[in-house]
């Protein structure tokens, strides 16, 4: 007969790092991150994008700031954040119509959007920014 | 007279349905930009300019970004409502996302009818 008063006493031990999430909660707090990324970012996105279209002196200066090797692992990361966000969006409209919401399916596309993402942001990376 | 019932059903319907909709048409336009992008390979200011210089383009582009923007403010809305827990300081950071994303708009506009 198990003893209830000694189950009360046993050590809680929550591991709350991303890395342990279940595969579908890690899509899930990615895609919140990469969507606050974009928003935050989307200040300097507008502002090149104003300067590209403005003028040829000022397209060259957009592109001179873009091309500094910071601001390219800036794009790099907003690349991949685009690039998450719209393939995990893409599976939440699946899981809005009842599609792929048993655990199997629900683990497989995740690592689907996880694996898709990094491979078109390494793929169009390098064709864009190097 | 209006009487909100602000708990059950449909309460948050109008976000959730705005997030899903914008979510289409910046995939779809994605997908399009994508398309014309390879297409005319523009590669310096001349192809790009002139890349958004089709009405139909611009027009389809101000729909992105009107687009992006609510999306915006419904996701922005939710992390805030997640993890601002004072009503005040909640308020006032939901007002500031408002009337920065009210800001872009009108700067989207103009950048793609100066053109």
């Amino acid at each position: 007969m198990p003893d209830a008063s000694l189950k009360k006493k046993r050590p809680l031990w929550y591991n709350l790092s991303p890395l342990n999430l279940p595969l579908p909660g890690l899509v899930s707090i990615l895609h919140r991150i990469s969507g606050a990324a974009l928003f935050l970012l989307l200040f300097w996105l507008l502002g090149l994008f104003d300067a590209s279209l403005a003028s040829p002196d000022r397209f060259a200066a957009a592109k001179a700031t873009a091309t500094h090797p910071l601001a390219k692992l800036v794009l790099l990361g907003l690349l991949w954040a685009f690039l998450h966000h719209l393939f995990a969006g893409i599976r939440y409209l699946f899981l809005d119509v009842h599609q792929g919401v048993d655990l199997p399916a629900a683990r497989a596309t995740s690592v689907g959007v996880l694996a898709t993402s990094l491979v078109l942001t390494a793929v169009l990376g390098w064709a864009l920014l190097w | 007279m209006v009487s909100r019932v602000v708990v059950g059903a449909h309460y948050g319907l109008g976000g959730w349905l705005v997030q899903r909709i914008s979510a289409v048409v910046m995939a779809v336009y994605t997908i399009a930009f994508a398309v014309a992008f390879v297409a005319a390979k523009p590669l310096d200011h001349a192809g790009w300019k002139a890349l958004f210089s089709p009405g139909w383009m611009r027009v389809a582009t101000l729909l992105f970004f009107v687009s992006l923007f609510l999306h915006a403010w419904v996701g922005m809305r939710d992390i805030l409502m997640d993890y601002i827990k004072p009503t005040g300081l909640r308020l006032a950071l939901e007002v500031a996302v408002i009337l920065t994303l009210v800001g872009y708009a009108g700067w989207a506009f103009q950048i793609l009818w100066r053109i």
